[in-house]
């Protein structure tokens, strides 16, 4: 049904309207210029850029080390994943791999990541939607996870904890067992979720034929992990190229066909659950004692036990954390299976001890291209539900 | 990719060459990475070739990376890294330009999603995209003065 505006002469219009940058469903600041005749989106223009911080050009005026922290403000809401793919990316590059102990606890971690990270899309989504409750039962599990983090690391979100060569410390004796202690109430927790939303009259009728994007354009447009999957498309990183001993892992990729904001939403949820699949799994393979760190003089900053007796360990520390290492002149191209879909640096090195360029392949950035086409032609209240299950994170957008 | 594999032989490479002698300048493997830097004026119809081939269908635009090389010269390198999903394959197509006039054919109608990858290495690098429908900023304001991800740009910006 379309609703003409006509004017006094007869003719019919369109409206601009502006949507955004501050505010609520557009989740950070993103704005949405959309063309509107009566409530029916004709187009729907993103205008991106409120969040431009100049990471990438930070990132070549900083040490490989110490661009690791700027990758935790990238996404803020998978911090862990943003931490992996660099250190995987410069590991790459210098040709050296973490040991195994170190490579299971960032699955560990990582999947506990795209859950916590997938709750908060959950419940900000069902606020958008209209539903309360969820968004309070979502962080309530949440924060569970970032105190999971907070043992770790020392820090919520911006952990910083995956080092290139391996962890940045040792976890503190106890931590599996909170990861346990999680794991024994999430499943039933996700149950009441979906108790509350899957059979939900009104969240099947917002969410059903809404933003439908087929298999072929979600391709062409560059579409990665949840959105791809709910268009049909079984790709999945963690299968497809194997990181960080992933192929050692039981687990499956979900999918759904319709391709609507209610398959995105299924999608996730299966995620969630193949997530603690993987944990459980993790769990068991993290061996009690180990090496964190690679075997890598030069590059892992040596123990400080074995500086006070080292002269060649004082000396490494020294040079580490004043110059920095040297990788050899390359280019690698890293990517993972972030909570949002396909996460990639690419990190050039021209030898020296600073990153020529890193370039980081934000899923949401590529997603969001999507929208336009899911919104044309829908309602003007689509445009949230479309929004919400891109799951934007604007960090990772404006960078 | 197995070990001890030459780039020549690499059957994407040899399937490049085979259509095309000139669509590969050079090509190498890095890290079990495949690189093949294509000339500017073929980059068009390799790029339809890639993408539309029933064998290989690099249908995937992974990412667009442009990195600036300067003060060398050829100053420019766009990177396209494309993904065949039929073949769980990878490979970077490589297009390097002169620092003067970084100009190359847009590849938004091979891929759609290079229209926002393009607009951003126009506004970060300065390389324009010839043909591209929508060309403008896209991360910078639009009064924006210069290209932040030059080499030749401080990083506290122009005061």
């Amino acid at each position: 049904m379309t609703t003409k505006v006509e004017t006094v002469l007869g003719q019919s219009e369109t409206m601009v309207l502006n949507m955004g940058p501050q505010h609520p469903s557009t989740h950070g600041v993103l704005r949405v210029l959309l063309e509107l005749d009566g409530e029916t989106v004709i187009t729907a223009r993103p205008d991106l850029g409120y969040l431009h911080t100049g990471i990438e050009k930070t990132c070549e005026a900083k040490t490989y080390s110490q661009a690791i922290t700027l990758t935790d403000r990238v996404d803020y809401l998978a911090p862990l994943s943003n931490n992996l793919c660099y250190c995987l990316a410069v590991e790459k590059l210098l040709g050296i791999e973490a040991p195994p102990r170190a490579q299971y606890i960032r699955v560990l971690l990582t999947e506990l990541t795209r859950i916590a990270s997938h709750l908060v899309w959950l419940g900000t989504h069902a606020i958008d939607m209209g539903a309360m409750s969820v968004f309070l039962y979502c962080f309530r599990e949440r924060e569970e996870i970032m105190k999971v983090f907070e043992m770790v690391s020392g820090q919520r979100m911006m952990t910083s904890y995956f080092r290139i060569g391996g962890l940045s410390v040792e976890p503190p004796p106890g931590w599996l067992d909170r990861v346990a202690r999680i794991l024994e109430v999430f499943p039933a927790r996700l149950a009441e979720y979906e108790d509350l939303l899957t059979e939900n009259r009104i969240w099947k009728a917002r969410l059903i034929g809404v933003g439908v994007l087929t298999a072929d354009d979600a391709i062409a447009l560059g579409a990665s992990g949840p959105v791809l999957r709910g268009s049909g498309v079984a790709y999945d990183i963690r299968k497809a190229f194997p990181y960080s001993r992933y192929d050692e892992f039981d687990f499956n990729i979900c999918t759904q066909t319709a391709g609507d904001c209610y398959a995105r939403y299924l999608v996730r949820i299966a995620e969630m659950k193949e997530s603690v699949k993987i944990v459980r799994q993790a769990m068991q393979k993290v061996p009690p004692s180990g090496p964190i760190q690679a075997d890598a003089p030069g590059i892992v900053p040596p123990q400080r036990e074995k500086m006070k007796t080292e002269m060649e360990a004082l000396i490494y520390h020294f040079k580490i954390f004043t110059e920095g290492f040297a990788p050899p002149p390359g280019e690698v191209y890293q990517c993972i299976e972030s909570p949002r879909g396909e996460l990639g640096y690419y990190v050039c090195s021209d030898g020296s001890a600073k990153p020529w360029r890193v370039k980081m392949r934000a899923p949401s950035f590529v997603n969001l291209q999507a929208l336009p086409s899911m919104c044309a032609g829908r309602l003007l209240a689509d445009v949230v539900a479309c929004i919400g299950t891109i799951d934007i994170v604007l960090g990772e957008i404006d960078r | 990719m197995t070990e001890g594999q030459t780039p020549e032989n690499h059957p994407t490479v040899q399937a490049l060459a085979g259509r095309n002698p000139h669509w590969v300048v050079q090509s190498w493997l890095h890290r079990g990475e495949l690189t093949v830097v294509t000339p500017r004026e073929h980059l068009r119809a390799a790029a339809e070739w890639l993408c539309g081939d029933a064998e290989l269908r690099f249908a995937f635009l992974s990412d667009l990376s442009a990195v600036d090389r300067y003060p060398a010269e050829p100053r420019f390198e766009v990177n396209y890294h494309l993904l065949s999903l039929q073949r769980n394959e990878r490979l970077r197509l490589k297009v390097r330009l002169p620092g003067s006039h970084p100009a190359l054919p847009t590849v938004t109608p091979v891929w759609p999603t290079a229209n926002w990858h393009e607009r951003e290495a126009f506004d970060l690098l300065g390389i324009r995209f010839e043909g591209h429908p929508d060309l403008r900023r896209i991360l910078m304001p639009e009064n924006w003065e210069g290209h932040p991800l030059r080499k030749d740009y401080p990083v506290e910006g122009y005061r």
